[in-house]
Order: structure tokens, then C-alpha cells, then sequence
């Protein structure tokens, strides 16, 4: 007898709904393909804006919203690293010591980065892909420090048909995306990612690859506005062979 | 409680400054991941290191609970030897404390060994005033104060500067000397080693800091690579040491454990080439020592975290490693924060010790990576902390209002999903009408901040949930 499909609530990210939706329909794909029934409950932001800028009761009202639209499902699973970090580590420290301390641990231990949801709880060993050209990978933070993602996304990465994986230089160090950071030291923000940038184009991959939209935002920012060939995408198009539309800050065909 | 020539105030300025100086970029490009990398090695060939760093954190924790007892215990143990503790409640104590040691030394020059404290204070600019030649005998430091600057590492005070520039200093300021010798690594070094001779020789009082103070014997530690520390503290008839009063540790054996950790973050080194114990002054049939041993215990500001929530920032042994693993660091340099701390423990400590106000660009310039509690000896939790100190900006409402005024907005509209649908849906087809064609928004002055420097990516149009509702899948 097979086991039970588990519900699986897509925490879609702000960003994925505002900028990418191809993101939020291949993340569906992809947890469909690994045996789940996945639900989208109506939801907004994860309160990470607010709570990095230390507006805690801001981020604690939004928060809570997230709360109560996650709360019901086996898993919660997003396409990013640091809004999965914002569940995962920042929520129960967001809510210690409320009446909601407990849900927001529960929360915590239900929620996973895409990637390694599919690799380490579904067991997933390929997704059967193909994606035609050299890809390197950027390790967000978050997905680095905060989310467990590090060999997830290469796992499944070095099995798709007709990809080759070149791991760049200094993957340990911050894009400078940083959520408001970006906008609040735009100057500092937009040399760490000219920094980032020059270090995934000399692995002379033409596409980087990440679970970060943030991070995928600022890096390709910088390689558009210096004329690069690298194309940016989200891990998850690549895994869901769907790859036709135009990539991160390109135009429509 | 002040922290001496703080200029963190003009943050914004000063990382432009630092972030258009071709020169400075090059030569922090040369620092990066150099530290951090043998300290890789070093943590990587010492099995024992991560249970090493619990038990440092264990021992700096329980000092922090019994700071009272053991910094009582330390004095006792201090003038049981001979030597003298003076207490400084802040900069201006302190400062007072040193110069009237000087002045019952009679002294007029007085040379010094690297201290942190000291820079906090403003000792230097203080004694020149009152007519006391300061010296410093550190490289690094010697170096950034020919230059009348301020370290700008913890570890490696003229890391900002090259080879070129220093010896165009060494040029100006060495004109003197009988035989200068060439311009090459080992010339420039030679060149100070001769100018710093004479001056440990002159010199009427010797100071400086100290990694640790044990309790137990009265000992202060500290640990340099070129031994200059130990011809400041011996050569000199006074000797001075300044430190902070959370440098404590119990026992001669928690040094040790402290000790293997330090050498080992700072500059990946197992052992830095000098490790100097100092107990008192010379007694009468040792071969060497100062005839006066005085340690001023610095509070300046210390005291104020041990109640509050910042408090495992006094966990801190200063030894760099977080400056060498942050990205933010090895764009705008030290200098920039304004702050003798700089880095992500400067960035957490300088608003702690001085206060938000004037400060608090210090913890918002920070991508919030991650790195520096991940590379921390001591498992001080530096984002945790710049976030807090945002939180108390929040609080205080001192925040910028145009940035506060779009979270609130933003909030109100997140905090309700349905509301938060239907302005996007609208909001996104606007955008992606606008910018899908070139695949990145044109430059609105909403979104300057991001698009001077960078494209902005184009929305791709309807949201995802609104396609979702509308009954698309995969």
C-alpha cells in the first residue's frame, strides 16, 4: 500500500508572486512530481522586511497571518532560502513569549527550502530534467546559514540532462541583496554584488542558478547593467524544465 | 562614557569615500579571504576546536555572571605581586589615570604595545596635549600613526595601506635616519626596527594592553607577532596596562583554552610568536621586569551591557575574525565606521558603548549574512544583535520615516491577503507593462535607490495567485 500523499502548503514568497510567478507554478511541478497534493492558501509576505528592520511588531502582525494560513498542512515549503529561514529560525524568536510561541515552533519544524524538501523528506533523487549549457550555483545565506541547503540543489542539479555544474569562487560570501539593505546602502549593496558577480563569471558558466530570488534580483541587476551574456534563473524552472521564457531581467522574446 | 574621534555619523559619506578610492579597493581585495582562510586550516587541522570554542564561551559566561568576584580577586592578586589597579569608570578616568602615571614617572616619552583601549579612549591625542610623546611600537600601528590616521583591523592596524604607500611615509618620515635601507619588504621593516630601537630605549613608561587578566595569579596576557610588546613592557621603568574589565578570566588554565582559540581565529596561527605573562614589577633578583606595574581596568560603557540584552558581545577577544569574514568590511574598509571597532563587532559594540544616536548607521549597514556568527570564536550572535539594535531604533522612532512609513504600508497591506491580491495583481500588470518589453523597469524615482546602479527586473505580469485563483496550474 503506498503511502499517503502529504499535504504540502506552497509558501509561494513575495517576490515569486510579484516578479516570477514561472517559479511558483515549476515549485508546484515539482512537488506534485515528488508525490504530494499541493495547496496554495491565500498569503502575502513572510514579515522578513519588517522584521530585519526592526520593526517587530509590524513583522509579528504579518507573521501571524502567515501563521494562521500555513498552520493546517503536513509541510510548508517555499522556493527560497531566507523566507524559509524567516519561518524556521526568526518566527519562534519573533514570537517567544506570545501565545503563539508554540504554533510558531510547530510551523518551524514543518517548513523546508524547496530543494532540500524534495532531496532529504521526498526522497527525490532527480526530477528528470533537461537544461542544455555550463550553470553555476549561488549559495544564499540564508540557504547556507539558516535553511540547511547547501548540497540539495547540486544533487539534483548534476542529474539533469545536458547540464554541467562549475562551482565558483569565495560561495560563502553575501551577493549584497540583504532585503532592505539593498535600497537602504544601495552603493555598498551594489559593489558586493559587482564582487559576486565577477566571481560567477569567471567560472565561465552562461547561467546562474540559485533558490534566492532576492539574490537573483541584485545579481542579475548588476550583470544587465554591465551588458553580461550570463543569464540568471530560479533553480526551480530549470528542474521543471521550464526554461522557454525569457530569463531573470530579459526581455520577452 | 564616550568612544574617542567617533565619526560614525557620517557612515554613508565615508563608504562612498572608501568605495570610489581605487587604491584602498585593491588593497582590501588583498585581505579578502586571506585570514579567513588559514584561520580555515588551522580550526580544519585542530580536531578539538568546536568543543574548544564551547568551553571558551562557558568560561567567558561565567565570568560575565561573576564579573564582581573575579575582578576583586584579579586586584588582590595584582597588589599581592606589587603591582597597582586603578579603576577608570570611562575615557576621561582613564585618561587621567595614565597621564598622572606619567607624570610621577617624569616622563617624556612613553612607548606603546597594541591596545584597543587605548584607541577607545584617545590616548594618544591626550598625552600630546599635556606634552607626552606616545609611541607606537606595533607595525601596524607605528605605520597608521605616522600617517596621523586610526587602525583600521583590529589585528592588522594598516591593512588599508601597501607597500607603496608605506614606504612613501617611511620616506617622509624616516629622512633621518644615518643609513636608510631600501624600499623593499625587508628594508621597510628594518627602517622601522631601527627608528623603534632608539625609542624603546628613551622610553620612560611602556604601555600596553592585554588579551586576558587572570584572576587567579594577577597576570595580564598578551600575544604579539613581533615582540615589541614585550621591549614596550620591559624597557621602559613603568609599565602600564590597559584593558577592559571583561579581559578577566579565572585561571591560569582558562587562558590556555582562550589562548588556543585566539591565534587560531585571528591569523590562523596555532600560536602567535609571542605570548607575554606579566605579574607585577621586577623583584629584586629577577633579570628584567618594570620597577612599577600599574593595570587601569576600563569600564567605559562595559558595565551597561552586562544587564542587557547585548551582553555576549563582553564575550569578544577581539580577535578580527568576523571583520576578515565580512563582505560589508572588505568594501568600505575600517575607517568608514567611524569607530576604533569596526566590522561586524564594531558595527554591534560601538552603538552598545556610545549609544544609537550618532551611531546607528552602524547596525543597518549589514546584509545580515551570516557569516561573522558562523566564524565567531566566542558564538557571539553579531546579526542577532545588529538587529536588535535596529529593534531599538524602531522603537526609539528613530529610524528614517520615508523607510518606516513604506513598512507600515507594506505591513498593513501583507497583514491582509486578500487586500495584499488585489493591489499587487493591479500593481504587477502596471509594472510589467512597462518593462516587460526590455525585460527591466525603467528608472522611477520610487526606484532609484535600486536602479541607478542596477537593473531592475521587470515583473513577468498577473501574480502567481492570481493566475492560481484564476484556476492555472502547471
Amino acid at each position: 500500500m503506498s503511502e499517503p500523499r502529504p499535504r504540502v502548503a506552497l509558501l509561494v514568497t513575495c517576490l515569486v508572486d510579484l516578479f516570477r510567478p514561472s517559479v511558483g507554478f515549476a515549485a508546484v511541478r515539482l512537488l506534485e512530481d515528488a508525490g504530494c497534493d499541493v495547496e496554495v492558501p491565500a498569503q502575502s509576505c513572510c514579515g522578513q522586511p519588517a522584521y530585519n528592520s526592526g520593526e517587530r511588531h509590524l513583522a509579528m502582525k504579518v507573521a501571524r497571518t502567515m501563521l494562521d494560513a500555513l498552520e493546517p498542512y503536513d509541510y510548508v515549503v517555499a522556493p527560497s532560502g531566507s523566507c524559509t529561514g524567516m519561518v524556521t529560525r526568526h518566527y519562534p524568536a519573533l514570537f517567544e513569549g506570545t501565545r503563539d510561541e508554540e504554533r510558531a515552533r510547530a510551523l518551524a519544524r514543518r517548513t523546508f527550502e524547496l530543494t532540500r524538501f524534495l532531496v532529504e523528506i521526498r526522497g527525490v533523487t532527480t526530477t528528470g530534467s533537461r537544461f542544455d549549457g555550463m550553470v553555476t550555483w549561488h549559495d544564499s545565506c540564508s540557504c547556507l546559514r539558516e535553511a540547511g541547503t547547501r548540497e540539495a540543489p547540486r544533487t539534483l542539479l548534476r542529474t539533469v540532462e545536458g547540464t554541467v555544474l562549475k562551482e565558483a569562487g569565495d560561495r560563502e560570501v553575501c551577493c549584497g541583496f540583504g532585503g532592505t539593505f539593498a535600497v537602504k546602502y544601495p552603493a555598498i549593496s551594489t559593489a558586493m554584488a559587482e564582487d559576486k558577480a565577477a566571481r560567477l563569471e569567471e567560472t565561465g558558466a552562461d547561467t546562474v542558478l540559485s533558490a534566492d530570488l532576492g539574490c537573483l534580483l541584485n545579481i542579475a541587476g548588476v550583470l544587465r547593467r554591465q551588458g553580461s551574456p550570463m543569464k540568471v534563473r530560479h533553480v526551480a524552472e530549470v528542474l521543471a524544465d521550464d526554461t522557454a521564457g525569457p530569463a531573470i531581467g530579459e526581455p520577452d522574446p | 562614557m564616550t568612544l574617542h574621534r567617533l565619526r560614525s555619523e557620517r557612515f554613508r559619506d565615508s563608504a562612498d569615500e572608501a568605495l570610489s578610492d581605487a587604491e584602498l579597493q585593491a588593497n582590501l581585495a588583498k585581505l579578502r579571504g586571506n585570514f579567513l582562510a588559514r584561520r580555515a586550516r588551522a580550526r580544519d587541522s585542530l580536531p578539538e576546536f568546536d568543543a574548544l570554542v564551547d568551553e571558551a564561551v562557558g568560561i567567558k559566561n561565567h565570568v560575565l555572571d561573576h564579573l564582581d568576584t573575579y575582578l576583586v580577586a584579579f586586584e588582590e592578586a595584582v597588589e599581592a605581586s606589587g603591582g597597582t589597579v586603578h579603576w577608570a569608570r570611562d575615557d576621561a578616568e582613564a585618561r587621567r589615570v595614565v597621564l598622572q602615571i606619567c607624570r610621577d614617572a617624569g616622563a617624556s616619552t612613553v612607548t606603546k604595545g597594541k591596545t584597543m583601549v587605548s584607541e577607545e579612549i584617545g590616548l594618544n591625542d591626550w598625552l600630546d596635549e599635556a606634552g607626552i610623546e606616545a609611541v607606537e611600537t606595533d607595525l601596524g600601528e607605528y605605520i597608521v600613526q605616522l600617517a596621523g590616521e586610526t587602525p583600521s583591523h583590529i589585528i592588522a592596524p594598516a591593512i588599508h595601506k601597501n607597500r607603496r604607500q608605506i614606504s612613501a611615509l617611511f620616506n617622509h618620515h624616516h629622512k633621518n635616519l644615518p643609513d636608510r635601507e631600501a624600499d623593499d619588504l625587508d628594508g621597510l621593516l628594518a627602517d622601522a626596527r631601527q627608528m623603534l630601537r632608539g625609542r624603546f630605549l628613551a622610553a620612560d613608561v611602556g604601555i600596553t594592553g592585554a588579551n586576558f587578566l587572570i584572576a587567579e595569579t594577577g597576570q595580564t596576557v598578551i600575544v604579539t607577532n613581533e615582540g615589541n610588546g614585550d621591549l614596550t613592557q620591559l624597557l621602559s621603568g613603568v609599565h602600564v596596562v590597559l584593558a577592559g574589565i571583561e579581559k578577566i578570566v579565572p585561571t591560569l588554565e582558562d587562558a590556555s583554552t582562550l589562548l588556543r582559540l585566539l591565534a587560531r581565529s585571528a591569523t590562523g596561527q596555532d600560536m602567535t610568536s609571542y605570548t607575554t605573562f606579566s605579574a607585577g614589577p621586577r623583584r629584586h633578583d629577577d633579570h628584567d621586569g618594570p620597577d612599577s606595574f600599574h593595570v587601569v581596568l576600563v569600564d567605559n560603557g562595559r558595565t551597561g551591557l552586562l544587564g542587557g540584552p547585548n551582553r555576549d558581545l563582553l564575550r569578544c577577544i577581539r580577535c578580527g575574525c568576523c571583520l576578515n569574514a565580512c563582505p560589508v568590511y572588505a568594501k568600505v574598509g575600517g575607517h568608514a565606521y567611524g569607530s576604533p571597532y569596526s566590522g561586524p563587532v564594531g558595527a554591534a559594540l560601538t552603538p552598545s558603548l556610545a549609544g544609537l544616536a550618532s551611531t546607528s548607521h552602524l547596525p543597518n549597514a549589514s546584509s545580515l549574512c551570516g557569516r561573522c556568527e558562523e566564524v565567531c570564536p566566542m558564538r557571539i550572535p553579531l546579526p542577532g544583535i545588529l538587529r536588535r539594535l535596529r529593534n531599538e531604533e524602531a522603537e526609539r522612532g528613530a529610524s528614517p520615516p520615508v523607510m518606516r512609513t513604506g513598512l507600515q504600508l507594506w505591513s498593513v497591506i501583507a497583514a491582509r491577503p486578500w487586500i495584499y491580491r488585489v493591489l499587487t495583481s493591479l500593481t504587477t500588470r502596471l509594472l510589467a507593462a512597462m518593462g516587460r518589453r526590455r525585460g527591466h523597469l525603467p528608472r522611477l524615482p520610487l526606484t532609484r535607490a535600486w536602479t541607478r546602479t542596477r537593473d531592475l527586473a521587470s515583473p513577468a505580469g498577473a501574480t502567481f495567485q492570481s493566475r492560481w485563483k484564476a484556476g492555472e496550474r502547471p
